[in-house]
């Protein structure tokens, strides 16, 4: 059983059971093909994958702006299937803002709580708490169309934390700003997110954000998920093809499976070379199998202590590390990443043989 | 479950037609209804004083463009009818030919100036536009009268001795008629000419074009669909054009317009009227339909 | 001095036939705006300066029944025909295409594409047999057919007011506990606002126009003041039609500016 902090068990925030929406139209188009997904309380979750993947589907349909064709939806444990987006105590940060442009920036915040019929002093409290939160606290009384982009995003951000919802939802809000500001709101998310306690559900397409920000991470493609994990999980063990290639790069090596003990695999690489792997639990792939393995994951050695053989043809320089693409003798191609500092100086040369290492269990078996 | 999407799609829908209701009530009662009971009434028999005796009758078609010898007993064209269609699709073509003339170059005119500049000269287009037709009619019909500023400047300056008749004649009803429409050639020609992009003809006068064969090879192939939407919006509301015949033609050059209105009024033959307004109607959908086709032809080419 | 270099936007002529346009489309009116303030009965030759084109208007009984006549249709018109063009909009915006929806554009749009001609005769010929039917002949046949063909005029700024909104306001709203009637009421209402006033503001003028539908419409001594001038101009005309032209002239350009102002405004 998953536990969380302080050893309490989890509650489940958000529940899906074989979840799918089809939009009509010649031909249909699937959006989402059966998802069946557990966020719990107070998690940090994100759903990352290439546009079109279904996430922001996904994400509408928690915040209820659309009907599933079919499967189910619960919060909480209830259903919210039959609740209008009004109804749900879940507010979403849009990728657009989605600011009203006829409203100064307190107006805006406060929207929702006089929606719900609060108190003017409670809404008027709560507003300035939440652009203090922000850091907006001089902004109030300005149109919004007045503001920058960052503190458009603040906003918008303020304004659906004001009603303390049960579940937030991020729709790739970084999308719209510039690099540095992009890294500040990053760390500023996960503070708010710590800092209130509230559920996250951040969409993006953006892996590096996925993987800084997130406690748990799921990888969509083509209307469905490929694999759920922590940010570690997903990027040093990706369960198959796509989630490796999406995330991160890969070398992607054939081998033949000899033999299994639980998630440890036993493989037989082309040189002939014996070394292990790691497999999900899940899967019983035998036979011809693919390994995925982290540029960064393997060194480079003298020819005779290579798990693998091959020539040197490129060495690129990347101010950080140098990447070396090896031809491999088995035709296909490698590539390793190396950290470079100033008392390393380059010994190799192109055309150089060399062999390729790497440690026991740092190879993934894929499923197919 | 699958019942969710379908319900909310069937309470969508009756929402739509709630809200469609006021509007498309009174259409129907002032607009698209009295064109249909106008088709029944072309089939009927004129009544003596004006209206119709409810008797089934194809009269009204025939005497469209065939009028029977009332001595002969010969059935024969009406002269009369074709001689006035004649005139209604000569005066409208050259309307239309010189408000081509006249407002291709204003287009490309205000389409060339600097962006903040455009929105001002396109606003001295649209002003007239909205403004009353009749006034604007009326302002040319002061004009060239008799008595009127041209002829009194002409008289003034010596240049003749007689005023020039201009009034009541085909000249003046195609003058009044280009007064009016111009706007409606220069608003689709510009909106095409504004997003051309100019470094094509750059691109055109780098590659050795002279100005005629970049404006005749580049920009005229371009901005084409503009100059064929301009061309239907005049052409058509000039073939039914009423009012400007009326002033300006003085009742002796009839448009089909005038001649509707004459079996309402002293011809009290309303289901000829209604033919002929039946038949008018049909000239300008073909039209219309034609410009779509052409305009949609474009979309599938430049998309 | 040196010659000016060669300027790719220019085509010869092009610029001379566009100032001849402009002076063409704006000294006629210039000329009838002028001799309204004639003091002389002609409308060619000046005499000098006066108003009393403009207080015999004034005075002038037919007038002022015509003025009256034309505002109160216009006034119902611009009304009636903004309101269902609100409704249709909002049903017609934003959705996916629906059954039947090129027949309601082909209704709503009939207006602008029929002759109007074609459209008075029709009226004429409708309106007829309802009058021997009822016996009624007051003015709601001029108000009812002048909001059935201000219906586009409105609708047009209206949708594209609509269709330039950003949907996810709306959601954002709805995210935020509004019913779907608040919705409507503080986001959708305040949004559309410049583009329904634009719509009635069209329509009025479009209604203040109409010369031809009116013609045929009307029952006696029910002139507007449109057809009162057409009818005026079988006479002798004096400078009197120059006047009443003239104040109808700045209300339209005045409303027509407001429009345009209108309909840019971003919020």
């Amino acid at each position: 059983m998953p536990c969380g902090v302080g050893g309490q068990p989890l509650k489940i925030a958000i529940s899906a059971r074989n979840l799918r929406k089809v939009y009509p139209g010649q031909p249909p188009v699937q959006a989402l093909a059966g998802v069946d997904i557990d966020i719990q309380d107070n998690e940090f979750f994100t759903l990352l994958g290439p546009s079109g993947c279904g996430k922001t589907t996904l994400l509408r349909l928690i915040a209820g702006f659309e009907n599933p064709t079919s499967g189910s939806l619960e919060m909480f444990g209830d259903s919210i299937l039959d609740a209008p987006p009004h109804k749900r105590p879940i507010n979403t940060v849009f990728q657009s803002y989605a600011l009203f442009p006829h409203m100064t920036v307190a107006q805006n915040i406060g929207f929702g709580l006089e929606m719900l019929g609060k108190p003017k002093a409670e809404i008027a409290a709560t507003v300035d708490e939440m652009m203090a939160l922000v850091k907006m606290t001089e902004m109030a009384d300005r149109q919004t169309s007045q503001i920058s982009g960052g503190q458009q995003q603040r906003v918008a951000l303020a304004r659906a934390l004001a009603p303390k919802p049960k579940v937030l939802l991020l729709d790739e809000p970084l999308s719209a700003l510039d690099f540095k500001l992009r890294k500040d709101m990053q760390l500023e998310l996960k503070r708010l997110q710590s800092e209130t306690g509230i559920t996250f559900i951040f969409v993006t397409h953006d892996q590096e954000e996925a993987l800084t920000m997130s406690d748990r991470i799921a990888v969509m493609e083509a209307g469905s998920i490929r694999q759920i994990g922590g940010p570690r999980d997903i990027y040093d063990h990706p369960a198959e093809r796509f989630v490796a290639d999406f995330i991160g790069d890969t070398n992607f090596l054939p081998a033949e499976i000899d033999g299994r003990d639980g998630t440890t695999a036993r493989v037989k690489l082309s040189s002939g070379q014996k070394t292990t792997a790691r497999m999900q639990e899940d899967t019983t792939p035998s036979g011809k199998v693919t390994l995925a393995v982290r540029p960064e994951h393997a060194r480079l050695v003298g020819e005779a202590e290579g798990l693998l053989q091959g020539a040197l043809r490129e060495i690129v320089y990347f101010g950080t590390d140098t990447h070396f693409h090896v031809d491999i003798d088995d035709g296909t191609s490698f590539v390793l990443r190396q950290q470079n500092s100033p008392d390393t100086e380059a010994r190799l040369s192109q055309g150089d043989r060399v062999g390729i290492i790497f440690g026991d269990g740092v190879a993934q078996v894929l499923r197919d | 479950m699958a019942g969710q999407a379908t319900s909310q799609d069937q309470a969508a829908a009756r929402r739509r037609w709630l809200l469609l209701a006021p509007a498309l009530t009174i259409l129907v009662f002032a607009a698209s209804g009295p064109l249909l009971i106008t088709l029944v009434y072309s089939f009927l028999a004129p009544g003596a004083f004006g209206g119709v005796e409810w008797e089934f009758s194809t009269d009204a078609w025939f005497n469209v463009i065939l009028q029977r010898d009332i001595f002969e007993d010969t059935l024969g064209w009406s002269d009369a009818h074709l001689s006035i269609f004649w005139r209604s699709v000569k005066l409208s073509l050259m309307t239309t030919l010189v408000c081509l003339i006249l407002g291709f170059p204003t287009a490309y005119f205000i389409a060339t100036r600097p962006k903040s500049q455009r929105e001002l000269w396109m606003l001295l287009i649209i002003i007239p536009f909205w403004t009353n037709l009749l006034i604007r009619t009326f302002a040319i019909l002061e004009l060239i009268r008799n008595e009127g500023t041209v002829n009194s400047v002409l008289i003034g300056l010596g240049v003749i001795d007689e005023p020039i008749q201009m009034l009541f004649t085909e000249f003046a009803i195609i003058i009044g008629m280009v007064y009016v429409y111009l706007p409606l050639m220069v608003l689709p020609i510009y909106a095409s000419m504004e997003r051309l992009n100019f470094s094509l003809v750059e691109a055109g006068y780098d590659l050795y074009a002279t100005r005629f064969q970049v404006l005749r090879r580049v920009i005229l192939p371009l901005v084409k669909p503009g100059v064929i939407a301009g061309s239907i919006l005049v052409f058509v509301p000039s073939l039914g054009a009423y009012v400007t015949p009326r002033v300006m033609g003085g009742g002796n050059q009839l448009m089909i317009g005038n001649l509707i209105e004459l079996q309402f009024g002293q011809g009290r033959n309303w289901p000829l009227g209604a033919a002929l307004s039946i038949t008018l109607l049909a000239i300008v959908m073909v039209a219309l339909i034609l410009y779509v086709r052409a305009a949609g032809d474009e979309d599938v080419r430049h998309g | 001095m040196a010659k000016r270099g060669f300027d790719i936007r220019r085509q010869t002529g092009f610029t001379t036939i566009a100032m001849a346009c402009f002076f063409m489309l704006y000294m006629p009116i210039i000329l009838l705006v002028v001799y309204s303030f004639n003091s002389g009965s002609s409308i060619a030759i000046w005499e000098g300066f006066s108003w009393r084109w403009y207080v015999s208007a004034w005075e002038n009984e037919q007038v002022q029944e015509a003025t009256v006549r034309s505002l109160i249709i216009a006034v119902w018109a611009a009304g009636i025909s903004t309101t269902v063009a609100v409704l249709a909009a909002l049903a017609t915006t934003r959705t996916r295409k629906f059954k039947g929806q090129s027949v309601v554009f082909a209704m709503i749009n009939q207006p602008l594409m029929v002759p109007e001609i074609v459209t008075a005769v029709a009226l004429l010929i409708f309106f007829a047999m309802i009058k021997v039917a009822t016996g009624y002949t007051g003015l709601l046949y001029l108000i009812m057919a002048h909001s059935a063909f201000c219906i586009p005029f409105a609708y047009l700024p209206i949708r594209a007011r609509l269709q330039g909104m950003d949907l996810s306001l709306e959601q954002a709203a709805a995210d935020l506990y509004a019913t779907p009637y608040q919705v409507f009421r503080r986001i959708t209402l305040p949004q559309l606002w410049p583009g329904i006033l634009a719509g009635a503001m069209l329509a009025f003028v479009i209604s203040l126009d109409d010369v031809v539908i009116t013609e045929f419409v009307k029952s006696a001594g029910q002139d507007t003041l449109p057809t009162y001038m057409l009818g005026q101009l079988r006479r002798v005309v004096t400078p009197e039609i120059n006047a009443i032209s003239t104040v109808l002239l700045a209300i339209s350009v005045t409303l027509v500016i407001a429009f345009t102002i209108l309909s840019k405004r971003k919020t």
